[in-house]
């Protein structure tokens, strides 16, 4: 069968997904022919993973087209997804810890009931995990709970190629090796193969750019919420891909004297190498530096401040810390503000042995504190003794960073702090965190969106828990950085 | 490929401390409750006897009863703080109207289970926190019980009276009902297909709904048998005791959540066992009362003894929880 004349398993026109404010999928077309494969590639929250919650049922579009099979869905479902023979496993495991394999093959096959179906969905899953991953050693009886992370996963792909009743047409796999070595992984690569051959379809999305090179048939790359390239896989290589997911056009660097700053100039504030590690890179920053942690969303930086954080208290082996820190939050609801307090309270709370008087908080210098930041960082408030809730999201996250620049802390660890604000917050913080660094202060900034980059005066790039990059700001583009945060597929 | 590093293998050194931890997990119930009726032996080997264990554990099946309805509740990863007073409602609707207008008595029965069910939709629906709502209803339970029975009074029907007066042959009845319970409860939540998914609900709540189940479905089903083997244990209540007083089932609130965890059961994730929770209300009702009275612990002390065993069983089972993970 040519790709010409292969029928439409599934085809999406314009279809958009917006979150609040938060446009996540913007005027997507995508489809996928039966007996292809398709790569789909892209950098942290380009819509990857909304797209395919899209497909199967799971997020209902707030605008758009979806064609199943050629007949147009109006009410797209789950359930109706399984019908018509679509599976995804997702990236954040779906499995209950709590049921054996058996049981949670049950939970996705409806007729498993009646006399003896304990017996047919050990015998179906089991099949399946012969199937695929030979000489397996999980038992359908064993409770998940039990199972290493990567058993999990090899029961979730295999449970999702199980079939009963419903036909099986599609199977998206979102980052289905990123649990499994190097054996289990080819195995089920060579599984998605055959299972393409014989006629099935399949999205694989992954972060190994080798991997979605040598799989797929045709591969789509997403960005910023649309999809900007797709093509056979023959017509990409490497750099193709790189260069479709970041852009390389060079953009406008801010304050670009400061690039010529001597690294080995300004005392050394933290020295800190990753749990992880295996070889000798670390990070290290001097007085004075804003320093990027960059790279994908989730592969370390944010265990490392924690690890910076808590080395500050307390001796921690392979992280050296000179100075007082403080920690800018990026989840500030459950990590940041305390929701009953007022904004002063809020930016106080880590300054409390500076504003005692006697055993009490002196409510006037707590004021003073708040006021004088509320005017440096522009806290857009009538009155800084109103709840902290009175704010909007990124005024009540310049007030973290008026807890923490406030705070005596020489070193801010800032935990990607800009996520979900707006431009002109981010402007506004951009000029004090320069500002505070010419005064002295190190910054630790991790951070998702690569424009931020062009503040530091060095990057260290993360993947898997380990440094793999370390940018000084006269190297420091965005395709580098992509470059190094997929490093390790081929 | 450079991804092995990730995949955590477990060790089979690990693994075979952890199936010891497993199994000393799985007996801890049973082990309790050997402990328990070893002491008693010891202090008076009389109380081992049919005679014995018919006395002694008479109670026991109510409190059994609302351990399981607890259990469902529990398998939800919700709480019921209600159970002991709708318990008490129970009992007196059995003692007054079930006996006097069947018809009537039958009819408030089943309102009592749909009204569980409709707590379960409500509790699904607004997302409210079921032990705020549990707490509200117990005071509403309270209320009609003390409406319709505002002095201890009343009379069980002569049928339940003769189903609880019922002495089978050398198994005293109270081991017989428990060993009935424990095993048609274990079978439908832990060997029925839908039982998999009720407690899959507990489990792992959102990846129910990827399946395409409904979660407003499990929660009601779980509320309504809850409230199903309420009803249940205020009739063997007051099939055991003859006459219902308002405040009579009370205490079965703590009774029933010590119960569940003391059979295995954990707060969320689904973790719970039937049997085990059957195990566990029995070993409370013998550590209650029978053993330190035997103990020659005054009345007075009773309460605060209690409170001690309960500490030390679930102090233990907490250790050893921790050696499993």
């Amino acid at each position: 069968m040519s790709p010409e004349t292969a029928s439409n398993i599934v085809k999406l026109d314009g279809v958009e997904k917006h979150f609040g404010a938060v446009r996540a999928l913007v005027g997507v077309d995508f489809m996928i022919r039966s007996g292809e494969c398709i790569g789909l590639v892209g950098h942290n929250g380009a819509g990857k993973s909304t797209l395919m919650h899209v497909v199967a049922g799971t997020l209902q579009p707030s605008g758009g087209r979806i064609t199943v099979g050629g007949g147009i869905e109006e009410n797209y479902s789950v359930v109706r997804a399984q019908k018509l023979g679509i599976r995804c496993v997702f990236q954040e495991l779906s499995l209950c810890p709590n049921l054996s394999v058996a049981e949670n093959t049950r939970i996705n096959h409806q007729s498993l009931r009646g006399l003896g179906w304990r017996k047919r969905a050990a015998a179906l899953i089991k099949a399946k995990l012969d199937e695929i991953f030979p000489g397996h050693d999980i038992g359908a009886s064993d409770i998940v709970r039990d199972l290493s992370i990567g058993r999990r996963q090899m029961v979730e792909v295999a449970r999702a190629f199980t079939v009963t009743d419903d036909p099986l047409d599609l199977v998206i796999l979102d980052e289905p090796t990123s649990s499994l070595d190097a054996r289990t992984a080819s195995q089920l690569l060579a599984f998605v193969r055959r299972f393409v051959a014989a006629g099935g379809s399949c999205i694989l999305i992954s972060h190994l750019l080798g991997e979605v090179l040598e799989n797929a048939d045709r591969i789509v790359v997403m960005r910023d919420g649309k999809v900007v390239a797709a093509d056979a896989a023959s017509a990409f290589d490497r750099d193709k891909l790189v260069t479709a997911m970041g852009g390389v056009e060079p953009r406008g660097r801010v304050a670009a004297e400061a690039a010529a700053r001597d690294r080995e100039k300004g005392a050394l504030r933290v020295r800190a190498r990753p749990a992880r590690q295996t070889d000798g890179a670390e990070l290290v920053a001097r007085e004075g530096e804003i320093i990027g942690l960059a790279g994908l969303a989730g592969h370390g930086q944010t265990a490392l401040l924690l690890a910076i954080f808590e080395a500050a208290a307390r001796r921690r082996p392979g992280i050296e810390v000179t100075a007082p820190v403080a920690l800018v939050a990026g989840d500030r609801q459950s990590d940041g503000i305390f929701p009953q307090w007022s904004i002063a309270e809020n930016i106080g709370i880590r300054s409390i042995a500076k504003l005692r008087n006697g055993l009490l908080i002196s409510p006037q210098r707590e004021a003073e504190l708040a006021q004088y930041w509320q005017r440096r960082i522009k806290i857009r408030t009538p009155d800084i003794a109103n709840n902290i809730l009175s704010l909007s999201g990124g005024n009540q996250q310049k007030a973290l960073f008026a807890r923490a620049l406030g705070s005596d802390a020489r070193i801010i660890l800032m935990d990607d702090p800009m996520r979900g604000v707006d431009i002109g917050t981010k402007l506004d913080v951009y000029d004090l965190l320069r500002e505070e660094a010419r005064n002295g202060r190190t910054f630790l900034w991790y951070t998702t969106e690569t424009e931020e980059l062009d503040n530091c005066d060095h990057v260290y790039v993360f993947q898997s828990g380990r440094i793999v990059a370390d940018l000084s700001r006269g190297e420091l583009t965005e395709e580098k950085v992509i470059q190094s945060s997929f490093a390790g597929a081929s | 490929m450079a991804v092995g590093f990730l995949s955590g293998r477990s060790g089979a050194g690990t693994l075979d401390a952890r199936g010891r931890a497993h199994l000393l997990r799985a007996l801890l119930p049973a082990l309790s409750l050997a402990i328990v009726v070893v002491a008693i032996a010891w202090l008076n080997p009389r109380a081992i006897s049919y005679f014995g264990f018919t006395l002694m554990l008479n109670l026991a099946i109510p409190i059994a009863l609302a351990t399981i309805a607890q259990m469902f509740v529990i398998a939800g990863n919700e709480l019921d703080l209600s159970i002991g007073t709708f318990v008490g409602f129970v009992g007196c609707v059995t003692a007054t109207w079930l006996r006097e207008a069947p018809l009537l008595g039958v009819a408030t029965l089943v309102g009592g289970i749909l009204v569980y069910a409709a707590l379960g939709a409500l509790i699904h629906l607004r997302n409210l926190p079921s032990v705020v709502v549990t707490l509200g209803m117990s005071f509403v339970w309270q209320g009609l019980a003390i409406l319709l029975l505002p002095k201890p009074g009343g009379k069980a029907p002569d049928w339940l009276l003769a189903m609880t007066g019922f002495k089978p042959p050398f198994v005293p009845f109270p081991i017989l009902a428990a060993l009935v319970i424990a095993g048609v409860v274990q079978f439908a939540l832990m060997r029925t297909s839908y039982g998999a998914i009720l407690r899959g609900s507990g489990g792992n709540p959102s990846a129910l709904a990827r399946a395409g189940w409904s979660l407003l479905t499990t929660k009601i089903v779980l509320f309504s048998l809850a409230g199903f083997f309420g009803v249940l244990s205020g009739l063997a209540l007051i099939g055991i005791t003859t006459s219902a007083d308002a405040n009579i089932g009370n205490g079965y609130t703590l009774l029933a959540i010590a119960g569940v965890i003391l059979g295995g059961g954990e707060f969320v994730g689904g973790r719970v066992s039937p049997v085990g929770s059957v195990i566990g209300a029995l070993t409370l009702a013998l550590a209650a009362s029978p053993l330190l009275t035997f103990m020659r612990i005054p009345p007075d002390w009773q309460v605060a003894a209690n409170g001690a065993i309960l500490i030390i069983v679930l102090a233990a089972r907490a250790l050893i929880s921790r050696r499993e993970t």
